[in-house]
C-alpha cells in the first residue's frame, strides 16, 4: 500500500520537476491539483483503496490523453488525503488540500465523511464531488459546492423494493415471509427501519429483525434463528466480514431460503466473496451501485483494476466516473478557478462515465438520472438482473 | 417460543466457540500470572498469527492443521525474542513500562500488517470448511469440533508442563516470588521470555484453529481480546483451569444471550459477568491469589 502511494508521489514529483524546468524557457501548461479523499486506513480502508484505484486510473488516462485541452494540455495532479475512516480525518484532509490549492475534491466514500468533508470544502468554495456516500442529507443541505453522481439512499431503497416485488411477482409470488439481518450501526439500523415500514405495504411479512455488531466473531446464532423462523427471504444489511460469515454459516447449517436479497451490501456484489466462496455466494442478490456492463469502457477500466490482482468493486467505477465528470467540467470551464468549475459542474451533461446512468443532470447537486442496479451471483460471476433494459442475465428465483 | 433443538444447538455452538476463546485467554492469563502485566499486544499477535496461517495456505499451500506444527514453534521463538530483546530491555525493570511497550508493539504490528496486507478481509477455503458432524438434531461444524478438542489438549499439555518439568517449576517459582527465584539461581529474564513465547505459541495454535471458519483483516484479533480479558478475570488471573472453565461459560452465555436478546444486545451477557465477577468475586472462579 505504502509502496503504491510512494511511487505515485514520486511520480507526481518527477512530473512536476520535468514541467518546472522547461517552464523557464517557454510558457508551460500549469498543473491542476485535484484532491482525492478516501479512507485508506481504519475500518473502511478496503473501500477507500478501491475508490483511490478508480481515481488513479481516471487521472492517468486523462493525462495520457493530453490533459485538459482547453488549458493547453494542463495535467491533473492528484493530492491524496486519507480520511482515516472518520469525519474528523476527512475535514482535516480538506484543510490540507485547501492549503495545497486544489481545484476540486472527489471522494469521501462513507456518508459521515462526505457530510463533514463537503461542508468543510464549502467554506472555501471548493467544488466537492461525492463518490459513494448515499445519505440523502448530503445533497439536501443547499451546499452549492456539493455534487453527487451516484444515487442516494431513497432512490436505492425504492428501486430495491420495487424490483423485489417485480422479481417475486414474475416467479409467481413464492416469497411471503422475510427475516431482516442488519449491522447495528447507522447504516444497517436505518435500512432495517425502512424495510420494516415498507415491506408489509408490499405484501411481505417481516418475521423478525436481527441486529448484530460489527465486528462479530460468530454468526451461528443468527443462522440458528433464521433456521427456527424458516423465512422465504433473508434481507441482510451488513458489512463485508459479517455477511460472508453469515452466508458461510447458512451454507454449513444447510439453511436455504428461497432468496437472499441484499440492499447496499458490503459483500453480495463483491468479487472477492464470489471467488473465495462460490457456493455460499451463489444466487445471492444485491441492489447496489454497479458499472454499466454494456459500455465498452467498463471492460477497459475493469482490466486496469484487475491487472495488479485487485477485485472489481463498485468503488472503482464510481470514482473513475467522478474524476471524469470533474475533468469534463474543468475542460468546459477552461479554468481551474473554483467558482468556474462549480458552475461548469452544475450545468454538466457529462455522459462519458461507465455507470448505468444517462447524461448527467444535477438538480440541487444530485444527479437526477442516477440509479442502482440489481445484481445476482450466478455461477461464479456477478450478473445484472434489473433493470431489464441492460440486464446481462435473467434472475434465478426462487433459489430452492 | 424457541424450539429445544435450537437452544441445544446454541449451547453446543457456545461450547465449541468458548474453547477457542479459552485457548486465546490461556496465553493472556499465563503472561499475567508470571509477569504481572496485561499484554496489550495479545490481539495484534493473534492477528499476526492469523495472517501467518493465511500466508502458509496461500503461498506454501499448507493446510492450517499442518501449518500449526510450523507456526507454533515459530511464534514461540518470536515471542521469546520479543520479550527478551524488546519488551524486557525497554521496560528498564519497571512493570508499568512493560504495559506501555506492549501497547506500542500492538500499534506497530497492526500497522505493519495494514501496510503489508492492506485492509482487505481475507479468508481461506479448506475442503473441510463446510463439513459438519450430524449428532442427533445437531449439525456441528467439523473445524469447530477440532478446535474444541485441540484447545483442551493444549490446556492439558500446558498444565503438565507447569507441574512436571523444570521449566514449568521455574515459571511457577517466578510467578510466586521473583526475587526468591532469582536467589536460587533461576534466570528470571529467561523465564519471562519463555512465558511470553508460550503465550504467543498458544495464539498461533488458536489462529490455525480459527482460520478454517473465520476471516482475517488487520484488526480481527481485537474482536477476541476483549472476550479473552473477561475470561481471564472470570477464571482467575493466572489460572489455566479457570481460563478453560471461563472460556466455556463465556461461550455459552454469549451464544444463549445472542439467541434470546439478539446478537447486538447479546454481548451484554459477557460484560454483565465481567462486572459481577469484579464486584462479587474479584479473585475469579479459581479463587487463587490475585
Amino acid at each position: 500500500m505504502s509502496a503504491t502511494r510512494r511511487s505515485v508521489l514520486t511520480g507526481a514529483a518527477a512530473t512536476s520537476a520535468v514541467f518546472a524546468m522547461p517552464g523557464l524557457v517557454r510558457a508551460q501548461a500549469p498543473q491542476i491539483k485535484i484532491g482525492i479523499l478516501q479512507p485508506v486506513t481504519g475500518a473502511l480502508a478496503q473501500d477507500g483503496e478501491y475508490g483511490r484505484l478508480g481515481a488513479e486510473i481516471a487521472l492517468n488516462e486523462i493525462n495520457a490523453a493530453g490533459g485538459i485541452k482547453s488549458m493547453g494540455g494542463a495535467k491533473l495532479q492528484m493530492v491524496f488525503g486519507d480520511a482515516r475512516s472518520n469525519p474528523e480525518g476527512g475535514t482535516a484532509e480538506v484543510e490540507r488540500m485547501q492549503s495545497e490549492g486544489v481545484a476540486a475534491i472527489v471522494g469521501g466514500f462513507a456518508s459521515p465523511i462526505c457530510l463533514a468533508a463537503s461542508q468543510a470544502a464549502s467554506r472555501y468554495d471548493i467544488p466537492y464531488i461525492v463518490d459513494v456516500g448515499v445519505s440523502d442529507q448530503i445533497v439536501n443541505r443547499g451546499l452549492k459546492n456539493t455534487f453527487r453522481l451516484g444515487p442516494g439512499f431513497g432512490t436505492v431503497t425504492t428501486a430495491a423494493l420495487d424490483n423485489l416485488v417485480k422479481l417475486n411477482d414474475a416467479a409467481g409470488k413464492p416469497a411471503k415471509t422475510v427475516v431482516i439481518v442488519h449491522e447495528d450501526g447507522l447504516f444497517g439500523s436505518g435500512m432495517a427501519k425502512l424495510m420494516n415500514a415498507e415491506l408489509p405495504k408490499r405484501g411481505f411479512e417481516v418475521l423478525e429483525t436481527i441486529a448484530h455488531p460489527t465486528p462479530s466473531r460468530d454468526m451461528t446464532n443468527v443462522a440458528l434463528r433464521i433456521k427456527a423462523l424458516n423465512p422465504d427471504l433473508v434481507i441482510p444489511s451488513s458489512y463485508y466480514g459479517e455477511f460472508v460469515l453469515l452466508a458461510r454459516t447458512l451454507q454449513q447449517q444447510k439453511i436455504r431460503p428461497k432468496g437472499i436479497y441484499a440492499v447496499l451490501n458490503g459483500a453480495a456484489s463483491n468479487f472477492r466473496f464470489v471467488k473465495e466462496f462460490p457456493e455460499a455466494a451463489n444466487l445471492v442478490m444485491d441492489c447496489n451501485h454497479w458499472a454499466d456492463p454494456r459500455k465498452p469502457k467498463t471492460a477497459t477500466v475493469r482490466a486496469s483494476a484487475e491487472k495488479d490482482g485487485r477485485f472489481w468493486l463498485y468503488n472503482t467505477p464510481l470514482n473513475y466516473s467522478c474524476v471524469g465528470l470533474l475533468a469534463d467540467a474543468i475542460e468546459r470551464a477552461a479554468s481551474a478557478d473554483k467558482t468556474k468549475v462549480t458552475e461548469a459542474l452544475a450545468s454538466s451533461t457529462f455522459s462519458d462515465h461507465i455507470m448505468p446512468y444517462g447524461p448527467t443532470k444535477f438538480v440541487n447537486g444530485q444527479n437526477s438520472g442516477a440509479a442502482p442496479v440489481n445484481t445476482q451471483v450466478q455461477s461464479g460471476d456477478i450478473k445484472v438482473i434489473f433493470p431489464t433494459e441492460f440486464a446481462d442475465a435473467k434472475p434465478v428465483f426462487p433459489a430452492t | 417460543m424457541l424450539k429445544p433443538d435450537i437452544i441445544i444447538a446454541a449451547v453446543a455452538n457456545g461450547l465449541l466457540t468458548g474453547a477457542v476463546y479459552a485457548l486465546i485467554a490461556l496465553g493472556l492469563t499465563l503472561v499475567y500470572g508470571v509477569l504481572h502485566i496485561i499484554n496489550f499486544a495479545h490481539g495484534a499477535t493473534l492477528t499476526a498469527s492469523m495472517f501467518a496461517v493465511f500466508v502458509c495456505h496461500q503461498v506454501f499451500r499448507l493446510d492450517p492443521y499442518v501449518a500449526v506444527f510450523v507456526l507454533t514453534p515459530l511464534f514461540f521463538v518470536l515471542g521469546y525474542l520479543v520479550q527478551r530483546f524488546v519488551i524486557g530491555p525497554a521496560s528498564h525493570g519497571n512493570d508499568s513500562n512493560i504495559l506501555l511497550v506492549t501497547l506500542g508493539l500492538s500499534i506497530v504490528i497492526e500497522n505493519a500488517l495494514l501496510a503489508t496486507f492492506r485492509s482487505d478481509t481475507r479468508s481461506i477455503d479448506v475442503p473441510y470448511g463446510f463439513s459438519v458432524l450430524e449428532v442427533g438434531p445437531l449439525l456441528l461444524s467439523v473445524p469447530k469440533v477440532v478446535a474444541f478438542v485441540t484447545s483442551f489438549a493444549v490446556a492439558a499439555l500446558l498444565g503438565l508442563l507447569l507441574v512436571k518439568t523444570d521449566t514449568g517449576k521455574a515459571i511457577r517459582a517466578v510467578a510466586k516470588e521473583k526475587a526468591g527465584a532469582a536467589l536460587v539461581g533461576i534466570n528470571v529474564e529467561h523465564v519471562y521470555a519463555i512465558t511470553f513465547g508460550i503465550g504467543a505459541a498458544c495464539l498461533a495454535i488458536a489462529a490455525c484453529l480459527l482460520m478454517p471458519t473465520y476471516l482475517v483483516n488487520p484488526r480481527s484479533g481485537n474482536a477476541f481480546v476483549l472476550v479473552a480479558f473477561t475470561i481471564v478475570v472470570l477464571g482467575g488471573m493466572g489460572s489455566i483451569g479457570g481460563a478453560l472453565a471461563g472460556g466455556l461459560i463465556i461461550g455459552v452465555v454469549e451464544s444463549l444471550s445472542g439467541l434470546v436478546l439478539g446478537e447486538s444486545l447479546g454481548q451484554i451477557g459477557i460484560f454483565l459477568i465481567f462486572i459481577l465477577v469484579l464486584l462479587l468475586k474479584p479473585t475469579g472462579l479459581s479463587g487463587a491469589r490475585s
